[in-house]
């Protein structure tokens, strides 16, 4: 090679038997093996992405995503955008929520019913209310001005309200003063007849409520009132009443239809909430896993009393690990320091009582503390036997917070031991042995000596026990109780049980984040490289 | 550890309570696991032991808990579930594993660390999340209406992603001791890559490879939390049913179960501490 250099000279560039020049050809060839090197991750990266990560990105988006009620009422929502947040919101709002919320297609009836339950995360009361809308809204839609009057006063609705009223029109004073209403009324068929209709023709109610107006204006109805008074107190003030009300019934019909079906919908609180949680990302899922909620005027404040469950739930997972962790560092320091010390034929042979049961099923060593724990158990009996116990006194060890401390210290402490021991090994004993012959006493020297160099696996060990204990689920459900139920087990209910997906999402993604950030401690302090199997 | 000859009497007195303390450790970590042996030879239908148990009366002991399995029905699909699962997801973590660690083992490889966190990453998540999240995602992948919950195939793929990080990372730890040099001599003999792979790379990396298999069938066999959620009834494996068990009426062939599950983790446990030893052999490293 040094001879080809001497021969080509400073000015030509160094090239290959085909004659490009070596760098290039270096370059090809180091991409050309980065690119090899890549595909033999490349089918398992694929794989991962898909069956894994796609999975765990769908569900933090689910936790954010918000789409049930743009589905459900898009041009209502649309309108409620032009809606300041005063009063109650315009006659649009309304013309379009009836029209949409009456669609009785079936996509159409799935999509309120999801608005219905997102909805009710927000108020409870808000299922019940959209299912009775929506059976109104068709109703409503074919007779507007029926419901309309209903909703100005529900003594529209009363039973005995039209028939007096028809009985009424059979007067001259009413024909004279309300003519076509009267003779609406006369087309009803009332009585027993089987053309009998229960309400009066459609036509009717508008009528009545043009004529009222126009009565009222040119002083006529003053002349009918008394005459009804005689009749029915009760109506003649409702006459009045509507006879008031009547311009701004007729322009605002649907408005009153819809309070009449309900009177939450003349509340502006109402819409308020339907407008915050019309939009197409939300925080609520996040503020309610921290146990806050937005107020009426778009705060962040902490949720009512009783539905402030999180926070402390959290605090009560990382108290739970931090005992467990704790708990499993204190049994798994001194056999670990044991079966390092130990000789190998020795020290090969107990280690085998930790990974048998690290490598026995999670549920069998479950059912096992079960066995041992539950009120009838192995320990109890015991106990009871020895005469330690009485009969009627025994201990409550399971189906609690100390049942799932114990199962779950061990079924982690394998954890905490193989990384503890794979450290102890690697410390050679000359360091004590220097010590105690520096004057040392055992104690000094342990603490001193031994114990500083045994950091990294008390490190590893600790993070990796609370990693796992952090998340686990199995067991606080089967062994747990009541008061045992971790963040694990309130995910699985939002999943399973309430069907609040966008909660548990958000829980989850809260749970992700802590995980990760512990994950990344373990990655700088000892490498996922290293890190040691069985 | 022998005590040495200068302790003190304090350091004697310690010497020993420190055995006792390990004694009783170790006590705490193996006496659950031997406890249910006995109990699932139980004639009664208890979870302790009765009496006559204590006395070794031969009437007291008996297989019935064992018959109840091979008579159940529901037991006998679940092990059968079990295996087709655990093998199926093992051939699929095995084999894209092992590749991938071929590739993650090689000094070219762009953006390793990355690489590796997500590689590795099924088994840092934890598993109620997973859980969560294959569920949403595999009833309607993409929004599509392809839904894989509730079918082999689904959990299969499930438990296969869960199990790859366990072969990935043994493979890898097997390959940190590979001498490519072995390579470099086989292509010079005039080897193709497949006759390199199969007759030079795979058989000193195998012992890597099956202790890798062995953990991604493991995980598979005594995963739940994902076959609570993606499951059918039709799909249900040992730990569901375990897990029912407990939950509804747990009786005492659940203990049965778990011997054959306690034999059974017994015998890979074995198998892997002599592949380890005989990789520790092949590779000339000695503790």
């Amino acid at each position: 090679m040094a001879h080809a250099v001497e021969e080509a000279g400073p000015a030509r560039p160094l090239t290959m038997a085909d004659g490009t020049p070596l760098k290039v050809a270096l370059a090809r060839a180091t991409r050309r093996s980065k690119i090899r090197a890549f595909l033999l991750v490349a089918p398992l990266l694929l794989f991962i992405l898909v069956t894994f990560i796609f999975p765990i990105v769908d569900m933090l988006m689910r936790s954010v995503d918000n789409p049930e009620v743009n589905e459900a009422i898009p041009q209502t929502v649309a309108e409620l955008e032009n809606w300041d947040g005063e009063g109650l919101p315009q006659d649009a709002v309304f013309a379009a929520f009836i029209q949409e919320m009456g669609d009785r297609s079936e996509g159409q009836r799935r999509n309120i019913g999801r608005m219905g339950a997102r909805l009710n995360y927000e108020d409870g009361g808000f299922r019940s209310l959209i299912n009775k809308s929506q059976r109104a809204a068709a109703k409503i839609q074919d007779d507007p001005m029926q419901f309309a009057l209903v909703g100005f006063d529900e003594r529209w609705e009363d039973k005995a309200t039209w028939p007096t009223l028809d009985a009424l029109a059979e007067t001259p004073e009413f024909a004279e003063v309300l003519p076509e209403t009267a003779a609406l009324l006369r087309k009803w068929e009332t009585g027993n007849s089987p053309f009998a209709e229960k309400t009066p023709k459609p036509e009717t109610y508008p009528t009545l409520l043009t004529e009222l107006e126009s009565a009222q204006a040119d002083g006529s109805l003053d002349r009918l009132l008394p005459l009804v008074q005689a009749e029915n107190e009760e109506l003649a003030a409702l006459l009045e009443k509507t006879a008031t009300g009547a311009g701004e019934i007729r322009e605002n019909p649907l408005r009153f239809a819809l309070v009449g079906v309900d009177p939450d919908w003349g509340k502006p609180r109402t819409w308020t909430i339907i407008k915050q949680v019309s939009s197409p990302i939300t925080f609520s899922y996040y503020l309610n896993a921290v146990d806050r909620t937005y107020d009426i005027e778009g705060n962040i404040v902490m949720q009512p009393e009783w539905k402030q469950i999180y926070v402390q739930l959290f605090m009560k997972t990382i108290y739970v690990s931090i005992g467990v962790t704790v708990a499993c560092l204190i049994l798994a320091y001194p056999i670990s320091y044991l079966l390092a010390t130990l000789p190998p034929s020795k020290g090969n042979l107990l280690l085998i009582l930790v990974l048998l049961p690290f490598w026995t099923s999670l549920l069998v060593r479950t059912t096992s503390w079960i066995v041992l724990l539950q009120t009838q158990g192995v320990i109890n009996d015991t106990l009871v036997f020895l005469g330690i116990l009485s009969d009627d006194n025994r201990i409550e060890m399971i189906y609690n917070m100390t049942g799932t401390i114990i199962a779950m210290t061990h079924i982690l402490l394998p954890f905490m031991v193989l990384p503890m021991y794979s450290v102890m090994k690697t410390i050679s004993p000359s360091y004590m042995r220097a010590a105690r012959s520096l004057g040392a006493n055992p104690l000094i020297a342990f603490v001193r000596v031994y114990m500083p160099q045994t950091v990294p696996g008390i490190g590893a060990g600790s993070i990796l026990v609370f990693i796992l204990a952090i998340g686990y689920y199995i067991t606080p459900a089967l062994v747990g109780g009541q008061d045992g139920q971790l963040i694990s087990n309130f995910i699985a209910y939002h999943m399973q049980k309430s069907l609040n997906w966008g909660l548990a999402a958000a829980l989850g993604t809260i749970l992700l984040a802590g995980v990760l950030v512990m994950y990344w401690l373990y990655d700088r302090l000892v490498g996922i490289d290293n890190m040691k199997l069985g | 550890m022998a005590i040495p000859s200068y302790a003190g009497p304090l350091e004697r007195v310690w010497y020993y309570l420190y055995r006792l303390i390990c004694a009783a450790i170790f006590f705490f970590l193996i006496v659950p696991i031997l406890v249910i042996i006995p109990l699932s030879f139980n004639a009664e239908p208890y979870f302790t032991f009765t009496p006559e148990m204590l006395r070794f009366e031969a009437e007291a002991f008996s297989l019935r808990w064992y018959a109840d399995i091979v008579n159940n029905e529901q037991w006998l699909h679940s092990i059968k579930n079990s295996f087709i699962i655990g093998i199926a997801s093992t051939l699929v973590a095995t084999s894209l594993g092992t590749l991938a660690a071929l590739g993650l083992s090689r000094a070219e490889l762009p953006a390793k660390s990355l690489l590796m966190g997500i590689l590795i990453s099924p088994m840092i998540v934890p598993l109620i999340i997973t859980a969560a999240a294959m569920f949403f995602f595999y009833s309607a992948p993409f929004g599509s209406d392809f839904a894989l919950a509730q079918t082999y195939t689904g959990v299969i793929l499930a438990h296969a992603a869960l199990g790859t990080p366990f072969v990935v990372i043994t493979v890898t730890a097997t390959l940190v001791g590979f001498d490519k040099n072995l390579i470099r001599a086989s292509n010079s003999m005039g080897a193709d890559m497949p006759t390199t792979f199969f007759k030079v790379i795979m058989p000193l990396i195998l012992p890597g490879v099956i202790s890798g298999a062995l953990f991604a069938f493991v995980t598979s066999f005594d995963e739940v939390v994902v076959v609570l959620f993606m499951a059918g009834f039709e799909q249900r494996t040992i730990p569901r049913q375990m897990w029912a068990g407990i939950r509804e009426q747990i009786s005492p062939t659940i203990l049965a179960v778990a011997t054959l599950l306690i034999i059974i983790s017994t015998m890979l446990l074995a198998t892997i501490e002599l592949l380890r030893r005989r990789n520790e052999k092949m590779r000339g490293v000695t503790y």
